[in-house]
C-alpha cells in the first residue's frame, strides 16, 4: 500500500473545496440541523454545519463523494469547529466527541468507497482542526489588553479531545487550519503531540495559515516568516496557506513559503475575493489557471480549494495538477 | 543546512557571521530595582514602557524575569507578556523567559506565538528533571538556554565548564530530539576582582569555554549575562562600561552568539582610554597576579561620572541635521519645532523654494514610501501632511516676496495660487512645484459627501502631486471648465449615495462628448469595479480608473502619469474590465427573476393574530432640538470612524491589532480628545424628529399612513420594494411592507430624522485655514459618528417611551449587534434602495423645519451628518437586501409613484436586474 509520503514524491496531491459553500447549496433548515434529542435547545442551531454529520449524514458523505468523484486524494473532515471551545457558542459542547467521530467515520466510509473502485488512486481522510473562536494573543477587552478570553491549557485541553475523537474515527492526516492566531495553532499542535506519545501512533500533519490581507501577516500580527519559525519545531507533513485570499492575492507568501519551507507545501485558496455582495464568484478555470502557475513555478505539492470553491474547481484543479511535478522535498542537512 | 532563527512578530535569523544578538536585560527584576519596584507596584504600564524603550534602543531579544520572593512568578511573567503581546513595536522581537522556576518558564512559553528562548534549564536537579523541562519547551516550540551547572554545583572553571557543555549537548540531540541550533549554552559569566583569587580566572575562562564549544558541539549558540562580570565595580558606571566593552570583545571573537546586555553599557573598544583598557584586560585576561587591586585604585577616579546612556536617548532627533530633522518631524507627524527648524533651512538655503523642494520633499517622499509599504497607516500620513502644510505655510511670505523681486524677470516659482479660480485644500504645498502634476477631485453634483475624497487628496499631495480640489456639489460643467482652464491630468469623481453613481455616467458623457483625453478616476463608498466598468467605462473612451481607496489612489496616479507604464496600465486596465463586463453579463444570465404577482403571493408572512402589532403609548410628531451630545456619546459605534481612516478591525479589538493597533489607539485619543472639546465647547448642535402614526399595509407592497385611529385620513403613502430575485424554494420574497399589518387589524408606523452636523462646516474651514487637514477630517468623521449615535438613541427613546414596548436597557455593544425589537431601515439602503421615499418621509415629519436638514437633487441630506428612515416595531420585522428587481415591479412602482418610468429608473440604477 502507497502512503501519502510516496504518493506526494510522483505528484501533486489534490485536497477538496469548500464545505461549507456546498452546505449552503443544499439550502437547509433548522430541522435539519437539529438532533432529535435536542428539540428544546434554546438556541438557533441552523450553520452549526459540523451538527449535519450527525443529522444529515448522507449530505455530508454526498459532499465528501462529490470532491472525490471530481478527484480529491483528500478530503476534510467536517469537524472544523467540532471543538469544546467553538461549540460552546451554541452550547454543543456534549455533542464534540460525537461530531468527531461521527465526520471522521464520515469521510472514512467515502474515501473508503473510492479507495476501493480506483485502487491505484486511494484516498486519505484529513482530520480538519479550525482555530476556535477565541484567541490566546489578543484580549477582546480594550480597556484590559493584558486580558484572554482563553488560555493556552484550556485551547490545548479542547483540541487534545478533538483530536483523540478524530483518531478514534480512524483518519490519516491531520490538518491544523485556517491558522490566524499562532498561539492557537501551538496549542493544538501540542495537544497533538501529547495525544501522540499516549497512544505510542503518529500521524502525518498538514499547517496551513492564513494571511489575513495585503500587510502579509496573520491576524494576530506576525509575519509569514516569524510564523513559519514559530512552527518549526513541529514535524510537518506540509506547510501551506488557506483562507481570506485568492490565489492572486496569495502568490507572495506562497513563494516564501516554498522558498523557505522543508516540509512540503500547500495552497488552497478561496475562490477569489468575494464581490460586494459578499459571494465568491472566481470560475473554477480562473482559480486552476492561478494556481497553475503555482504548480509551474514548482511551489507546491498539495493544492485545494477554501471558501466558495465547489467540485467543479476541484476538478479543475486536479486536471491543471496532472500537467505539473510536485515541488521537490528540499533535502536537509 | 537551517540556522537558528526565533520570532515575534518578525523573525530573528542568525546567520553565520551575523553580529552579536543583543538580548535586552532591563525587563529583570533581578537586575534592574526600577523594573523590580514596578512590578511590586503592579505599575505595568510603566514595565511596558522599559520593555519598548529597550527595543527602541536596539534590543534584538528582550529578556523578561520575575524572579523575587515577594512576586507571584507566573502571574506576574503571564500579565507582563500578555500585554507586551498588545504592543506590535514591541512584540515584534522575540521574548528570551527567565526564570530559576520551570512553572514560571512554561507560564511564560504559553503566552508567545513566536518562537522564544526559555532561559534557563541545567542538570541541577538530574537527567530525569532536565530531559522533562527538554520535553515541554521543545513541544512549546522554544529554542533553551541551557547553564553549565549539574548534580554537584555550578561549573566555575573551565574543565567543568566544557564537560557540563558537552553532556547537555549530547542529551539534548539525542535523547530530547533538539537541532542543535536550539541549543544555547551559557557557561556561566561570573564576577571577577573579588578579591578572593579562585575568582581571577572566571572572565579567561568564560571565553576560553566559548571557544571550545563553538569547535567542538556544532551548530549550538553561546549566550551568558554581562553585567555580572563587573559586579564588584557597582556605582562606577564608566568602569563597568568599559569592562563589559572589553568583556564582550573577547568573548565575542571567541565565537559568543548573544549576550543579556545593557545596551546602553557597551561602548566602543576603541574608545576605551588606554591606560584603562589595560587594567581592564589585566583583570579579565587574568594576566597578572595584582590585577584587582590594580584595577580597584585605578577606577576610583572614575566614580560618580555620570554614564553615557542618561545622556542620550529621547531628545536624540533634535542632534541631526536640520534636513533630518525635517525628515523625522514629516514622518512622525511632530509639529512641536516645525517652524524654527523650516526657519533655519530658509536661512541655509538660498531660495526658500528650495526648502521645500529639498529637504521638505525628500521627508514627504519617505512618508509616500512608508505609506505605499504599508509601513505607515493613513492618519499617520495626514498627520504628516499636516506637518508639511506648516511649513509650507511658513515660507510663504518669503515665497510671497521672492515673488515680487522676480517680477521682472521670468515668472516665478508660483504656478498655481495665481488667479485660480477655486480653493485647493488637497493638503499638499500649495503652488510650490512648478512642473507638478494636477489631479482635479471633485464629490458630483447632488452630493455632499466627501470624508475620502479629501483624504485621497491629502495623500496625493503626499506624493508630490498638485491637488486641485473642487469641493462638494459639483456640477459637471465646473468640473469640465476647470479641468480645461487649469490643463488637469487626471480628474477624479466622489460620491457616496447611490443617484451619484448615475451623475458620474453624466460626467464621462460630457467629457467624451466634449473630447476630453484625461483620464477619470472614480471613487466613493457606493461606486465599484463593477459598476465602474459596466455603466461608466463604456461611455468615455479614454481611461476609466475605480480606486477602491486612499491607498490604491497612489499607484493609480503614477502609473496613469508615467510616461513608462501609462501604456501598458491603461490596456490592462482595458482588459480587466472588459472581462469585469463579460463576467457581469454572464451573472446576469443566470439570474432568474419572478414575476411581480408570484413574489407578493411568496411573501413574508405574519400570523397578525398569532403576533398582533405593538401599539404605541403615543402617535405623532416629536421634536428634539439641540439634544445634550454628551448624551450621544456612550452610543458612538467606532467601527466605522476606523474604517473611513482606512484601518479595518472591529472596535474594541482594533485598538489591540497587531497591525494597526498602535495608530488605531493613537487615532483613538485623538478622537476622544476632540470629541471632548466637541461636547464641552457646544462646537455642533443636534436636532431631531421622530413621528409614529398609523398604518396598515394596502396593495402588497405599499404602507398607507393616516391621520386618524379610525384610518379613514390618509396622511401619506411609503412605498416599498419586493425582493424578486429567485430564492430556494420555501424561502419568502421580503418587502417592508410585510412586516406592518393590512386593513382591519390596527398597525403603526414611525419614521426619524437626525443630524449631529450644524457648525461642523465652520470648524472644518477654522483647521483648513489652520492647514490642519487632520482635524477637519476628525471633526467630520466625529459628527458622522454623533449623527448616527443620535439615531440610535432616539430609536432607544422611541422603543422605551414613545412606542413604550421594550423595557430592558440594552448595552451598546447589543445595540451595534441590533439586538433590539424592531428596525429602523433608511431610503437608499438595502431594504429599501428607494431614495425617492425621502421626500415624504421628511413631509411627514416636516423634517426639515425641525432639524434644519435639506434634501439636495440626488436627495443626499445636508448637513451630512444626518440619518433619516423608517421604524418598524414588529418583532419578526429584520433587516434584508432587496436587491435587484426586475422590469414589471419598476413598471410598477413607477406607477404608483406617480413617476415616470425612465426617471425611477434612473434612481434604482444599481437595483435593476435588466438593462434599462
Amino acid at each position: 500500500m502507497n502512503t501519502i509520503e510516496q504518493l506526494a514524491e510522483g505528484r501533486i496531491l489534490i485536497l477538496d473545496g469548500a464545505m461549507g459553500t456546498m452546505i449552503q447549496r443544499l439550502g437547509l433548515s433548522e430541522e435539519d440541523f437539529r438532533p432529535e434529542s435536542m428539540k428544546d435547545h434554546p438556541i438557533h442551531l441552523q450553520g452549526n454545519n459540523e451538527l449535519l454529520s450527525l443529522t444529515r449524514p448522507d449530505a455530508i458523505r454526498t459532499i465528501h463523494e462529490q470532491y472525490l468523484e471530481a478527484g480529491a486524494d483528500i478530503v476534510e473532515t467536517n469537524t472544523f469547529s467540532a471543538t469544546r471551545i467553538a461549540q460552546g457558542e451554541h452550547k454543543c459542547e456534549h455533542l464534540v466527541r460525537e461530531m468527531n467521530i461521527r465526520s471522521a467515520q464520515l469521510a472514512r466510509e467515502a474515501c473508503d468507497k473510492y479507495t476501493a473502485l480506483h485502487p491505484s488512486k486511494p484516498r486519505f481522510v484529513a482530520g480538519a482542526i479550525g482555530p476556535m473562536n477565541k484567541t490566546a494573543s489578543l484580549s477582546p477587552d480594550v480597556n484590559d489588553p493584558g486580558y484572554r478570553a482563553v488560555t493556552f491549557d484550556e485551547l490545548a485541553s479542547a483540541y487534545r479531545e478533538q483530536v483523540e475523537a478524530l483518531m478514534d474515527g480512524g483518519v490519516d492526516l491531520l490538518l491544523v487550519e485556517t491558522i490566524f492566531d499562532t498561539l492557537n495553532a501551538k496549542a493544538a499542535f501540542y495537544a497533538i503531540e501529547e495525544v501522540f506519545e499516549a497512544r505510542g501512533k503518529r500521524l502525518p500533519l498538514m499547517c496551513s495559515v492564513t494571511i489575513t490581507d495585503a500587510s502579509g501577516r496573520t491576524l494576530s500580527g506576525q509575519t509569514i516568516e516569524a510564523f513559519m519559525i514559530s512552527m518549526a519545531h513541529v514535524p510537518l507533513f506540509s506547510l501551506g496557506l488557506n483562507c481570506a485570499l485568492g490565489a492572486a492575492q496569495m502568490r507572495p507568501y506562497l513563494e516564501v513559503i516554498a522558498e523557505q519551507a522543508s516540509c512540503r507545501t500547500s495552497v488552497y485558496p478561496n475562490a477569489g475575493l468575494p464581490d460586494q455582495m459578499g459571494e465568491y464568484r472566481e470560475t473554477p478555470e480562473v482559480t486552476a489557471k492561478l494556481v497553475g502557475e503555482f504548480m509551474k513555478s514548482g511551489w507546491v505539492n498539495v493544492v485545494g480549494g477554501c471558501c466558495g470553491t465547489t467540485p467543479e474547481h476541484i476538478a479543475a484543479l486536479a486536471e491543471e495538477a496532472s500537467k505539473h511535478q510536485p515541488r521537490p522535498l528540499p533535502v536537509s542537512a | 543546512m537551517s540556522i537558528p532563527n526565533y520570532s515575534g512578530l518578525e523573525p530573528l535569523r542568525i546567520f553565520k557571521g551575523a553580529n552579536f544578538v543583543n538580548i535586552g536585560e532591563r525587563t529583570n527584576v533581578t537586575g534592574s530595582a526600577a523594573f523590580r519596584k514596578l512590578i511590586k507596584e503592579g505599575n505595568y504600564d510603566e514595565a511596558v514602557n522599559v520593555a519598548r524603550q529597550q527595543v527602541e534602543n536596539g534590543a534584538q531579544v528582550i529578556d523578561v524575569n520575575m524572579d523575587e520572593g515577594l512576586i507571584d512568578g507566573v502571574q506576574a511573567m503571564t500579565k507582563l507578556l500578555n500585554l507586551i503581546a498588545a504592543e506590535p513595536d514591541i512584540a515584534r522581537v522575540p521574548v528570551m523567559v527567565d526564570s530559576s522556576k520551570f512553572s514560571v518558564i512554561e507560564a511564560g512559553l504559553k503566552c508567545l506565538q513566536g518562537k522564544g528562548i526559555a532561559n534557563s534549564i541545567s542538570l541541577k536537579e538530574g537527567e530525569e528533571e532536565f530531559l522533562r523541562q527538554a520535553k515541554i519547551i521543545r513541544r512549546l516550540g522554544a529554542a533553551a538556554v541551557v547553564m553549565c551547572f549539574d548534580e554537584k554545583g555550578q561549573a566555575d572553571n573551565y574543565e567543568r565548564r566544557i564537560a557540563i557543555a558537552q553532556r547537555v549537548y549530547d542529551l539534548l540531540t539525542t535523547v530530547a530530539g533538539f537541532p542543535p541550533h536550539d541549543i544555547i549554552i551559557d557557561p556561566n559569566i561570573l564576577t571577577v576582582a573579588t578579591g578572593m583569587s579562585e575568582h581571577d580566572r572566571y572572565a579567561i575562562d568564560y571565553i576560553e569555554a566559548v571557544r571550545w564549544i563553538k569547535q567542538n558541539l556544532p551548530g549550538a549558540l553561546v549566550s551568558g549575562g554581562v553585567s555580572n562580570v563587573s559586579f564588584s565595580f557597582r556605582g562606577n558606571e564608566p568602569v563597568r562600561e568599559a569592562i563589559h566593552t572589553a568583556f564582550l570583545y573577547h568573548a565575542i571573537q571567541a565565537g559568543m552568539d548573544m549576550g543579556i546586555v545593557n545596551a546602553g553599557q557597551i561602548g566602543v573598544y576603541d574608545d576605551i582610554p588606554k591606560d584603562l583598557l589595560e587594567h581592564v584586560e589585566d583583570v579579565l585576561l587574568a594576566r597578572r597576579p595584582d590585577a584587582t587591586e590594580r584595577m580597584v585604585t585605578f577606577a576610583e577616579q572614575f566614580k560618580g561620572a555620570p554614564s553615557a546612556e542618561v545622556v542620550a536617548a529621547q531628545a536624540a532627533w533634535r542632534e541631526g541635521t536640520v534636513e533630518d530633522r525635517l525628515k523625522h518631524a514629516l514622518v512622525h507627524g511632530v509639529t512641536e519645532y516645525i517652524e524654527a527648524d523650516t526657519e533655519e533651512a530658509r536661512s541655509k538655503y538660498s531660495e526658500p523654494v528650495l526648502v521645500i523642494e529639498g529637504p521638505l520633499m525628500a521627508g514627504m517622499n519617505v512618508v509616500g514610501d512608508l505609506f505605499g509599504s504599508g509601513k505607515m497607516f493613513l492618519p499617520q500620513v495626514v498627520k504628516s501632511a499636516r506637518v508639511m502644510k506648516r511649513a509650507v505655510a511658513y515660507l510663504e511670505p518669503f515665497l510671497e516676496e521672492k515673488k515680487k523681486q522676480n517680477a521682472a524677470s521670468p515668472p516665478g516659482p508660483l504656478s498655481q495660487g495665481e488667479g485660480d479660480p477655486t480653493p485647493s485644500r488637497g493638503g499638499g504645498p500649495p503652488g510650490t512645484r512648478q512642473g507638478a502634476k494636477k489631479v482635479l477631485l471633485a464629490t458630483v453634483k447632488g452630493d455632499v459627501h466627501d470624508i475620502g475624497k479629501n483624504i485621497v487628496g491629502v495623500i496625493l499631495a503626499c506624493n508630490g502631486w498638485q491637488v486641485i480640489d473642487l469641493g462638494v456639489m459639483v456640477q459637471s460643467a465646473t468640473i469640465l471648465k476647470t479641468a480645461r482652464e487649469l490643463k488637469v491630468d487626471i480628474i477624479g469623481l466622489s460620491g457616496l449615495i447611490t443617484p451619484s453613481l448615475d451623475e458620474m455616467v453624466h460626467v464621462a458623457k460630457e467629457m467624451e462628448r466634449e473630447g476630453f483625453e484625461t483620464p477619470l478616476l472614480i471613487g466613493g463608498a457606493t461606486t465599484s469595479r463593477v459598476h465602474t466598468a459596466v455603466r461608466i467605462a463604456p461611455h468615455y473612451s479614454k481611461p476609466v480608473v475605480h480606486v477602491i481607496d486612499a491607498s490604491r489612489s497612489v499607484p493609480v496616479v503614477s502609473n496613469l502619469l508615467s510616461d513608462n507604464e501609462r501604456v501598458r496600465f491603461e490596456a490592462e486596465i482595458k482588459a480587466e474590465y472588459a472581462k469585469v463586463r463579460t463576467q457581469y453579463e454572464g451573472s446576469q444570465r443566470e439570474k432568474e427573476y419572478l414575476p411581480l404577482p408570484e413574489v407578493r403571493a411568496k411573501k413574508f408572512k405574519i400570523d397578525w393574530t398569532e403576533e398582533p402589532p405593538v401599539a404605541p403609548k403615543s402617535t405623532g410628531v416629536f421634536s428634539y432640538r439641540n439634544y445634550p451630545l454628551k448624551d450621544l456619546v456612550p452610543y458612538i459605534d467606532w467601527r466605522p470612524f476606523f474604517m473611513a481612516w482606512e484601518l479595518a478591525g472591529k472596535y474594541p479589538a482594533i485598538l489591540t491589532d497587531a497591525v494597526v493597533g498602535t495608530e488605531a489607539t493613537r487615532l483613538h485619543n485623538d478622537a476622544l480628545k476632540m470629541l471632548d472639546r466637541m461636547v464641552k465647547e457646544q462646537w455642533i448642535q443636534a436636532h431631531g424628529v421622530a413621528g409614529i402614526w398609523p398604518a396598515n399595509a394596502v396593495n402588497d407592497d405599499d404602507i398607507a399612513l393616516y391621520a386618524n385611529a379610525d384610518r379613514t385620513a390618509v396622511l401619506g403613502t411609503c412605498q416599498t420594494m419586493r425582493q424578486q430575485s429567485k430564492k430556494a424554494p420555501g424561502v419568502p420574497y421580503i418587502a417592508l411592507a410585510d412586516f406592518i399589518a393590512p386593513k382591519g387589524t390596527p398597525d403603526f408606523l414611525g419614521g426619524f430624522a437626525v443630524t449631529a452636523g450644524h457648525g461642523v462646516d465652520e470648524r472644518v474651514k477654522r483647521f483648513e485655514a489652520a492647514h490642519d487637514d487632520y482635524s477637519a477630517i476628525l471633526v467630520k468623521a466625529l459628527a458622522d459618528r454623533l449623527a448616527e449615535a443620535f439615531a440610535e438613541k432616539l430609536h432607544e427613546i422611541v422603543r422605551e417611551e414613545l412606542w413604550g414596548y421594550e423595557t430592558a436597557p440594552f448595552t451598546n455593544e447589543q445595540l451595534i449587534r441590533e439586538e433590539y425589537q424592531g428596525i429602523r431601515p433608511a431610503p437608499g439602503y438595502p431594504a429599501c434602495p428607494d431614495h425617492t421615499t425621502k421626500p415624504e418621509l421628511f413631509r411627514l415629519l416636516d423634517a426639515t423645519a425641525h432639524t434644519g436638514i435639506t434634501l439636495t437633487e440626488s436627495l443626499a441630506m445636508y448637513p451630512t451628518a444626518a440619518v433619516s428612515g423608517w421604524y418598524f416595531a414588529h418583532p419578526r420585522s429584520k433587516y434584508f437586501g432587496v436587491g435587484r428587481v426586475g422590469r414589471d415591479q419598476v413598471q410598477d412602482l413607477a406607477q404608483r409613484k406617480g413617476m415616470d418610468q425612465q426617471e425611477m429608473e434612473r434612481w434604482l440604477g444599481s437595483n435593476l436586474g435588466y438593462e434599462p
